[in-house]
Parts: structure tokens; C-alpha cells; sequence
């Protein structure tokens, strides 16, 4: 990351870094809150994802475009701001779609502000970039996330309930594993996801890299 | 002002302040009007979900109207004043099929929040539906789905002779000890939710019924 060069061109590198290389529950275990907290059906993952991705990308922008306007002593302050504006966009958009999803999602709507990943992103990129390639790395940000919650979303809902976005899978005579959807599942699921991750990613470094790391 | 670390170019307070001063102004208009614009969705939304609540607690009913009780009794909600709201329910030819009111107490993780129906006619309490739970999945949430929890229903809310309070308060029982028909059966593993189901119930009931019960009257005919 500290390598990287500091240019305006916009490569598909800059949309897949937030989902292969640098994704953010996989790889930098941010925003862990709700990673754990509403992965427990497809649905609210979906939901999830989609929230987070929106104010990433539209904080992304906002900060962006101001980039040179904002004083370097309050941009925190100033980031803050924008991303609680963007959170609250939408938690009414949210509730104007479905009350269901909106009380199922709780309070982790609102604390879409407190996610380390928007923040993150708007400090180390945005501040730094122009508004499309920041739009764009939010996308791919904001992707990786989804994907991620998607990946514990499926595999909780699948065994915790025995379904898959309401649909019922192993039919009735399935026993659902309840642990599955209770806190100490989304644990268990997202260790076994940072295995086979980590595992893929180790056999996918090329043989230099595995030697210069044997050889210290 | 000297300072030891490499600070960025000292800035003016006064520009700081403009800064954060226009872009909260920003925000401001951005949340004001995403406001606005879904506000009437949102209304609609509730709405709605208090009409699938009040329709299922009392099944067969088509339409609905909105009172407030107090202590000098019942009159229609859009006249204002205070009080505990209760929807009334009609069936197609007009006629009450019963009364929707709110209840809620603790439960295992947060407050339940339930609609209940509650039927004149007989008495007794036609069923429920839960508005907000957070409940354990899988353990407190059998309270809408265990066929033997919601075999409870109807349940007795009969005054007692006086018309001050319920004959025989509602109250929740172990799984499998249930004598009267004013006593809800737990479900054995979600025995927390399901007390504060029949907390719930009772105090709503006890408050409520002794004020609504002698207008009753006053909602039958749908004007």
C-alpha cells in the first residue's frame, strides 16, 4: 500500500483492490460490527452492504470535491459530518422502502457512521483523489463489503434457518442449526471464511514472495 | 504561536468556521430534503403496518377506525386530546369485530412490542401479532409460530363484577401447568418472552378495559 503510486489514471485494479486484495472484512477486518451482527439472513446482508456502499460512495464524493476547501485542522470533524449526512439519507430511505428491513437492520443503520471503513477510505483516498477515481474505489469498496456480509449472510441463513433468501432448502425436515443465527455463529462462520481466504491467498503468492518470506 | 510539530500552514479560525459552518449548512439541506421527500412513504409505510397487525389480530375485519380512551371515554382520534389509542375494526357489513390496542413489557433483550385484538362480544382476547421484537431468533421468536403458545387464544378478559379490573388477571404459567382460560401456557425454552407476552397483555388489559368496556357502544355502529 505505502508503494503506490499517486495517479489520476483510473485502472480495474482501482475498482477490484476493494474486493480481492484489499477487502476490507477479509483482508483489513474493518467494520467488524456489523459484519457479525446482521449477517444472520441474506436479505439483511444484502441491505447491509448496499447502505454501507451508498454513503461510501457518496461521502467519497462529497470529500473529494472538497478536498482542497477543507482545512486540514477540522477534516475529520468535516468528514464526520458528511458521512452522518449520508447515514441519515439512508435510514429514511430505508424506512420508506420496507419497515420490515428497517427494524431488522436496527440500529446499525445509524452506526454506518462509526464504520471504520467510510471513514478509512475518506481520509487515506478521497482526500487524495479526484472525485471519479474515488467514486470508483468506493464502488469496489463498497462491493468487497457486500460481498463479504453476502458470503456470512448465505452460509448462516443456510444452516441457521435452512433457508436461502426465505426460500426453504433442506425442506421440513431440516433441524436448523439456531447457533448458527445467534451471535457466537457469525464468529464461527467469519473464522472459517478468514481460513479459506487466507489459504487462497497464500497459494496464489508467486513462489518469489514465498521465499523471501521463508528465507528471513 | 510557535509549534514544534510540522503543522500544516496556520489557517484562521474564521476560516475553519466557514468551512464547517457551510458544510454542515450542506448537510443540512441534504437530510432536510431526503426528509421531505420520503416522509409521506413513511406514513404510508406504518400505516400500512398497523392495518396488516390490527387486520390480523382480528381476522375478517375490512376497515378500521381510530379512538383514544381516557377516564371520561372514548372519543375519535382526529379530534386530538390524549389517551390510549385503540382501533376499532369492522367487517364488511359494518359491523365491530372487535378492538386493537397496543401492549408491551420487557422481554429477554429489549421491550415487546405487541398489538393485541380484543373482542367484546365474548369478552376475551382474540389473538396478537408482535410490532417490535429483538428477541432470541429461533427461541423467543416461537411466540408468533408455536402452535401450541397461539392455541392460548382466545383467551379470558372477563370484568369483574365491579367493572374496575379483569376478573382474573391475565398472567403466564409454566409449560403444561395452565387451569384457567385466563392463564397463558409458556413455551418451555422461550419462558422470558413469553411472560412478557402475558405482562403485557394484563397491564394493557387491566388499564384499558375498564374504561373502554361501558362505551362500547359508541364504537358498534361504523357512522
Amino acid at each position: 500500500m505505502a508503494g503506490r503510486k499517486r495517479d489520476d489514471t483510473i485502472t480495474a485494479d482501482t475498482f477490484l483492490e476493494g474486493i480481492w486484495r484489499e477487502n476490507p472484512v477479509f483482508v483489513m477486518l474493518l467494520g467488524m460490527c456489523p459484519v457479525l451482527a446482521v449477517t444472520n439472513s441474506v436479505m439483511n446482508a444484502i441491505a447491509m452492504g448496499l447502505a454501507t456502499t451508498f454513503v461510501l460512495i457518496g461521502s467519497s464524493t462529497l470529500v473529494s470535491l472538497l478536498r482542497h476547501v477543507i482545512p486540514k485542522q477540522v477534516r475529520i470533524a468535516t468528514y464526520i459530518v458528511i458521512i452522518a449526512t449520508f447515514v441519515t439519507i439512508v435510514d429514511y430511505v430505508i424506512q420508506a422502502i420496507s419497515l420490515d428491513l428497517y427494524n431488522a437492520l436496527g440500529a446499525f443503520i445509524q452506526l454506518i457512521v462509526v464504520n471504520c471503513i467510510i471513514l478509512g477510505r475518506a481520509e487515506a483516498f478521497a482526500s487524495k483523489n479526484r472525485p471519479l477515481k474515488a467514486v470508483v474505489s468506493g464502488l469496489g469498496m463498497g462491493s468487497g463489503f457486500t460481498i463479504a456480509l453476502l458470503c456470512l449472510g448465505s452460509v448462516r441463513e443456510l444452516l441457521g434457518s435452512g433457508t436461502l433468501l426465505g426460500f426453504s432448502v433442506f425442506g421440513a425436515q431440516f433441524e436448523p442449526w439456531v447457533v448458527m443465527i445467534l451471535p457466537p455463529g457469525g464468529f464461527f462462520v467469519l473464522g472459517g471464511w478468514l481460513l479459506l481466504f487466507n489459504w487462497l491467498r497464500e497459494r496464489k503468492a508467486s513462489p518469489e514472495v514465498k521465499e523471501a518470506v521463508h528465507a528471513r | 504561536m510557535s509549534s514544534v510539530a510540522p503543522l500544516p500552514p496556520q489557517i484562521s479560525s474564521l476560516r475553519m468556521i466557514q468551512v464547517l459552518g457551510g458544510i454542515a449548512m450542506l448537510s443540512g439541506f441534504l437530510v432536510v430534503l431526503t426528509y421531505q421527500l420520503t416522509l409521506p412513504r413513511i406514513e404510508l409505510n406504518r400505516q400500512r403496518a398497523i392495518e396488516r397487525a390490527v387486520f390480523q389480530v382480528l381476522p375478517g375485519a375490512t376497515t378500521r377506525r381510530d379512538f383514544l380512551v381516557d377516564d371520561d371515554g372514548v372519543r375519535p382520534a382526529g379530534e386530538g386530546g390524549s389517551g390510549t389509542k385503540v382501533y376499532a375494526a369492522y367487517d364488511a357489513d359494518g359491523r365491530l369485530k372487535g378492538i386493537a390496542a397496543e401492549a408491551g413489557a420487557r422481554g429477554y433483550q429489549d421491550i415487546v412490542r405487541i398489538l393485541y385484538g380484543y373482542d367484546p362480544a365474548c369478552q376475551c382476547i382474540t389473538g396478537f401479532a408482535v410490532l417490535q421484537s429483538t428477541e432470541t431468533p429461533g427461541l423467543g421468536d416461537k411466540i408468533t409460530r408455536d402452535a401450541k403458545f397461539l392455541a392460548n387464544f382466545p383467551l379470558d378478559a372477563r370484568l369483574a363484577a365491579d367493572g374496575k379490573q379483569l376478573a382474573n388477571a391475565i398472567v403466564t404459567v409454566k409449560h403444561g401447568s395452565k387451569t384457567g382460560p385466563w392463564q397463558i401456557d409458556a413455551i418451555s425454552g422461550a419462558t422470558i418472552t413469553s411472560t412478557a407476552v402475558g405482562k403485557g397483555l394484563n397491564n394493557s388489559a387491566q388499564n384499558l378495559l375498564p374504561r373502554l368496556q361501558p362505551h362500547i357502544g359508541k364504537l358498534e355502529v361504523q357512522p
